[in-house]
């Protein structure tokens, strides 16, 4: 197994794995008892128990996407896949208590460092659920709920269950009907009035067993006026078969509140991601999307913003890059809901090695929503021939008060800009990693500095050797 | 003859060369010194440019006869980032943009590439700041991205800036003077001059007016991809009054 795991992370840093233990692992496979089954070992409320057997019988009715890549989704073997799987008992507070391997991951994913430095609070998933989570004291005094989705529900039901699924319910699609199914672990937040939480707060997910199923569930609630900036990362080892991540995040921004939810993807080239995720922007809030995908081998995301009160704004930046044997299929969805409510989406997308990058977009301004603004922005680098990228831009604009701008461009490094960087020292394969970081450049200077160094060094490894 | 070699920059061998199967050169001979600053002139397409791509290593441009040594060593098995690492160096008529790479990383990185000891951290924006102001350049410039909306002027102050930090052996200039006002024009040549002593320099224009402040110790006309006759400051003055007509009958 070690040379066959060998042979398939190539580049990737992150492709190493820890032995597999658990101490629950349920068999491959799903059925309605194995939704029982996840339901009555975290001992849930009756009504989520229902609702996941609901969830599950519509994901299995419902039928396969008939979009997108089929023959990739297609191969999706849900039986061959673990939904459940707990490799420590207990979520700790103290990095020193989490098991040995397990940690020596987190140490080797630097998210402890992370922690110490920048950032407000941490939770890690491995696996189904989370291993750690902590929040600084100072948050916590000031109301800020920060908990893993399985502690949240337990130790606020009320509260989840007032927005659970209200963003995204479980007949939305397939997937989302398959995560509120079986959904384990993922991020609960809730950001009360007036509360500005100036350091970011992050989650990181990781897999580690083969044909595993991560299934996250994160609720972000921002109350009246406060501001938050989530951070997600995630990876996998590299195995020969497949994983599958299918999360489902739905955020609340209420009057006045802004989020900020930032993503670096950069599972293993055998993780399918097929996540939806979603937002409701009351009066004068905004959302931000900030989503950035390098890894996977299928990934279907279309970040979304239902703007629904009056003034409330949206913003999705989102990068993708397709190498070898990957589709990125993402994009953003956007529907103004609301009038005078504004938008902006940037898409930019890199293919590479016959990997193939599609932006699919949707902006809808309803016809009583009038005076709204909204500029989408779609960019293209194709880096060789056997490479591909394609646009799907819907829209549906419901009245003339309305100003909309969409600019699309699909563009190759040119020979001129190489011939330049070279007179000036640099390898080719250097000169590519300054045209693709540039290129990204829009998305990665909105992130964290710590993710933004991290994501360069990334693209510049990602060019190395590529030119013939 | 030992010290010949040391001194002696560049040297052209009855270079021919062609774009996809077009002839431009067609058997250049030129030797540049240390110290010495020469002036190519001539007409729009008369290889001139060419002349300057293709000693730099453009991928374009074919070598179908003939050699070219830097320093004593046949150019052709370097690559260009290599012949960029040997101390050769192309101020371009038209520099690429690179958009979302900003300049002050992009210069750090291109010298650290380039010089053999590069100065870091303190030494380097120490020397960044004295090669900008000696240029007038804000430093504004180091967080725009690289040549992305640039003036003409200021495409042609970064290409300068370029040369002061990496402290070619040897520097082509591809009408580095057009599109720069007279103020802009002086800093500029300044610029050269500075680096010109210690090194072969290549300038290549069309007009007098550079090489009133530059001094070129001779001057090349081109005709036809073919140096047609070499001469000293006063050929620029002959060539900037009468035009190239009167060689062509003289060919």
């Amino acid at each position: 197994m070690s040379d066959e795991t060998q042979e398939i992370i190539g580049d990737y840093r992150y492709g190493f794995h820890d032995p597999e233990n658990s101490t629950i692992r349920f068999d491959k496979g799903l059925s309605e008892q194995v939704v029982r089954d996840i339901s009555e070992l975290k001992d849930e409320p009756q009504w989520m128990t229902d609702l996941r057997v609901k969830a599950f019988r519509h994901f299995a009715e419902r039928v396969m996407p008939e979009w997108g890549n089929c023959d990739m989704l297609n191969t999706i073997d849900f039986e061959n896949i673990t939904y459940f799987l707990r490799s420590s008992n207990q979520t700790e507070k103290s990095w020193d208590e989490v098991p040995d391997d397990i940690k020596n991951t987190f140490d080797r994913l630097g998210i402890p460092e992370a922690e110490q430095k920048w950032l407000g609070g941490v939770t890690a998933q491995y696996e189904s659920e989370a291993v750690y989570h902590s929040i600084r004291e100072d948050l916590e005094e000031q109301g800020v709920i920060f908990l893993d989705m399985d502690s949240g529900l337990k130790q606020y039901p009320e509260l989840v269950k007032k927005y659970f699924g209200t963003v995204i319910p479980h007949s939305d699609n397939k997937f989302s009907a398959l995560n509120t199914a079986v959904w384990s672990g993922g991020s609960f937040l809730y950001i009360p009035k007036g509360v500005s939480v100036e350091m970011p707060v992050q989650a990181y997910f990781r897999i580690n067993a083969k044909n595993m199923g991560q299934f996250e569930r994160t609720l972000i609630i921002a109350d009246e006026g406060s501001t938050v900036h989530y951070v997600e990362g995630c990876t996998a080892p590299s195995y020969s078969t497949d994983s599958l991540h299918s999360a489902v995040v739905e955020l609340i921004a209420m009057e006045g509140a802004k989020i900020r939810y930032s993503t670096v993807q950069n599972w293993s080239s055998n993780v399918y991601n097929l996540v939806t995720k979603r937002a409701v922007a009351h009066k004068n809030a905004t959302v931000e999307w900030v989503d950035g995908n390098i890894g996977s081998k299928l990934t279907m995301k279309y970040p979304s913003v239902l703007l629904k009160g009056e003034g409330a704004h949206a913003e999705v930046i989102s990068v993708a890059y397709a190498g070898k044997g990957q589709h990125q299929d993402t994009g953003a969805k956007v529907h103004h809901l609301a009038s005078n409510t504004t938008s902006n989406i940037l898409s930019k997308s890199i293919s590479k090695d016959g990997g193939r990058s599609s932006y699919r977009g949707l902006l809808q301004v309803t016809p009583k929503s009038t005076g709204c603004r909204s500029k989408v922005v779609c960019d293209a680098l194709i880096l060789d021939g056997d490479s591909r990228s394609d646009t799907y831009p819907t829209m549906e604009i419901g009245n003339s008060s309305s100003d909309l701008e969409h600019e699309a461009s699909v563009s190759k490094v040119s020979s001129g800009q190489l011939f330049y960087l070279m007179s000036r020292g640099f390898t080719e394969d250097e000169a590519m990693g300054l045209i693709v970081n540039g290129f990204f450049e829009p998305f990665t200077r909105e992130l964290p500095m710590e993710y933004a160094v991290e994501l360069n060094k990334l693209l510049e490894l990602e060019m190395e050797g590529s030119i013939g | 003859m030992g010290e010949r070699m040391v001194d002696e920059i560049l040297r052209v061998e009855n270079l021919h060369v062609s774009v996809e199967g077009t002839p431009i050169l067609n058997g250049v001979n030129l030797i540049i010194n240390r110290g010495e600053i020469h002036a190519v002139m001539g007409r729009n397409g008369a290889g001139k440019s060419t002349l300057a791509n293709v000693v730099m290593g453009h991928p374009a441009y074919e070598i179908t006869e003939g050699s070219i040594f830097y320093k004593g060593q046949p150019l052709e098995d370097l690559e260009v980032f290599e012949r960029a690492r040997a101390g050769m160096f192309l101020s371009f008529q038209y520099p690429a943009s690179i958009p979302g790479v900003q300049v002050g990383s992009f210069l750090k990185k291109s010298v650290a590439s380039v010089r053999d000891e590069p100065p870091k951290g303190r030494a380097f924006r120490k020397e960044l700041t004295a090669a900008m102001e000696q240029l007038s350049m804000d430093k504004s410039f180091l967080s725009r991205y690289v040549n992305d909306g640039f003036s003409g002027g200021e495409k042609k102050r970064l290409e300068i800036l370029q040369m002061l930090l990496l402290q070619p052996h040897l520097a082509l200039l591809d009408e580095t003077d057009s599109g720069l006002d007279i103020d802009a024009l002086r800093i500029v040549a300044q610029g050269i001059n500075e680096v010109a002593v210690n090194s072969g320099c290549l300038i290549i224009t069309h007009y007098q007016r550079l090489l009133d402040l530059v001094k070129p110790d001779f001057v090349h006309a081109m005709i036809d991809g073919v140096i047609i006759k070499t001469g000293g400051p006063e050929l620029a003055l002959r060539l900037e009054d009468k035009g190239y007509d009167w060689l062509d009958v003289a060919a």
